[in-house]
């Protein structure tokens, strides 16, 4: 089984998704304790269909690089769901409702209407799920994704305290001074990139899960928000290597394979914060 | 001179006009109780204060140096925070951060800023518990300790004693006492008309009529006696 875990790794393909892989569950995790902590579960749900929208835009259009339309879509749909908050006349959940629903029957429809490809169903299952995608990438996409994940970890390192804060009482924040709209413009950005990326990992569908898994499964553990928020990172980024693992050695899909192994995590860390008695 | 002067102000929404005509003055070391019935503005009126909403007349200004952003603020807890996973004193720390400026993390003066005030507030001992897993007035005390690190000089409590039991409230009340005798000046938002004649210098009646005045004036005004009267017949326990 090592042998062929070894044959394996020799190949670049495997290698990239496996960089990818661990990068993206990285970063998700980090933002899934304020998405859960903010009452926003489901932003990740929503916000993933508009990437499958905008890509299916991409593809009618004929972009051969759908990152370019996809990213600045979700941005604004991101900053639009977080950033305008409470003093819309569409209330949050309804919101995300919304776009969510719109987004993937106008891509579903554009894929329809103009199908670049004989099998329609499948391709919107692979976006959906990912399958395939992560054992396609090619080396800019690595890059690309490596750059973003950096500044993505750099940028919640360095505004860590201020995005705690903000998370833990906004109208305190607001009365102090902190810019509390630009902060949450900030978060809303950081969230959009790590959603693009993470559906070329799982797919629309489960970009929800890698999001919201680790911080769940922390926050049974942990108690202080610092605690909570490392060692979601470390068991986001162990849940997804040993899903990357079983997909090269079974047949078994990328995505739901991880996601499978954070389910089986939560369930292990509410055991321990049950008999710690934590949980 | 007065700390914070509210001149003819008129607070509400879009249409809807809350109050009209508000003048009062807190001048420094006071204990300002503002009171009256639900809906009457004083959760507007303390927002406008911070300067979180603009008043739709009328002015609040700031003297002897004082900034909206350097008064210490205690709202009222929210859903978000019952479930937040994180330590005392993370949650205390967030109080220096209008003291970050252009930094990115607290530095010694901060970090010795919170534990000085947890001290002062006798939660020391709490320092790495979890905050979701306190009762409620040592949760209350944490976050008067949060308000505390970023003010010297002027505390606005929201309710700080709505769901605490009858001897927590009253060791908070005593809390905020001791502080206003310290030196700092408190403006508190209260439903408890009892203990805010009991502890306060000056009261601001909201409602159909507006009092302003120090609190014995208005014990003996037509609006204090017939607010005091109501309130007494119905709640024994104040």
């Amino acid at each position: 089984m090592l042998d062929k875990f070894v044959t394996y790794m020799a190949i670049p393909l495997v290698r990239y998704a496996f960089i990818v892989g661990v990068l993206i569950a990285l970063c998700s995790s980090l933002l899934g304790v304020i998405l859960v902590l903010k009452r926003f579960s489901y932003i990740g749900d929503g916000l993933s269909h508009v990437a499958f929208g905008a890509m299916a835009i991409a593809a009618v259009v004929g972009l051969a690089d759908d990152m370019v339309l996809t990213l600045p879509i979700t941005i604004l749909c991101a900053i639009l769901l977080l950033a305008t908050g409470s003093n819309t006349k569409i209330k949050g959940d309804a919101s995300i409702a919304m776009i969510s629903v719109g987004a993937l029957a106008v891509g579903y429809l554009l894929m329809n209407l103009f199908p670049t490809s004989s099998n329609v169903s499948g391709d919107v299952c692979t976006t959906l799920f990912g399958s395939t995608s992560i054992l396609t990438l090619k080396k800019e996409e690595v890059v690309l994704c490596v750059v973003l994940s950096i500044l993505v970890v750099v940028l919640f390192i360095a505004f860590y305290n201020r995005i705690f804060a903000v998370t833990f009482d906004e109208s305190f924040s607001k009365a102090v001074g902190t810019k509390v709209n630009a902060c949450n413009i900030f978060i809303a950005v950081i969230i959009a990139v790590i959603i693009v990326l993470a559906m070329n990992l799982v797919g629309s569908l489960l970009v929800s899960a890698l999001i919201i898994f680790p911080a769940l499964s922390s926050m049974r553990v942990f108690r202080s928000f610092l605690s909570v928020t490392i060692f979601s990172a470390l068991l986001s980024v162990a849940c997804s290597s040993l899903g990357l693992i079983l997909s090269i050695l079974y047949p078994v899909p990328v995505g739901a394979t991880i996601v499978a192994v954070d389910i089986t995590a939560f369930i292990i860390c509410m055991i321990v914060g049950k008999v710690t008695g934590r949980g | 001179m007065a700390l914070l002067k509210c001149k003819d102000l008129t607070l509400g929404y879009e249409n809807i006009e809350l109050v009209k005509g508000l003048d009062f003055e807190v001048n420094k070391g006071e204990y300002l109780c503002i009171v009256g019935e639900n809906g009457a503005g004083k959760s507007t009126l303390m927002k406008t204060i911070l300067k979180l909403r603009k008043p739709l007349a009328g002015s609040v200004i700031y003297d002897d140096g004082l900034k909206s952003t350097e008064i210490g603020y205690l709202p009222q807890q929210t859903i978000v925070q019952k479930d937040f996973p994180a330590s005392v004193y993370e949650v205390v720390l967030s109080g220096c951060q209008s003291h970050l400026g252009r930094r990115l993390f607290y530095n010694a003066a901060d970090k010795e800023r919170a534990l000085s005030n947890m001290k002062r507030l006798g939660i020391e001992n709490l320092k790495k518990h979890c905050y979701r897993e306190l009762s409620g007035g040592q949760q209350q005390r944490i976050l008067l300790a949060r308000a505390l690190c970023a003010t010297e000089s002027m505390l606005l409590l929201d309710e700080p004693v709505s769901g605490l039991d009858p001897k927590v409230t009253l060791e908070m009340y005593d809390l905020i006492r001791n502080l206003n005798k310290e030196g700092i000046t408190i403006i508190m938002i209260s439903h408890d008309i009892q203990s805010a004649v009991r502890y306060s210098s000056h009261i601001l009646h909201m409602g159909s009529e507006i009092f302003y005045g120090t609190t014995e004036e208005y014990q003996r005004s037509d609006e204090g006696k017939k607010y005091l009267f109501d309130n007494n017949g119905g709640d024994h326990n104040a």
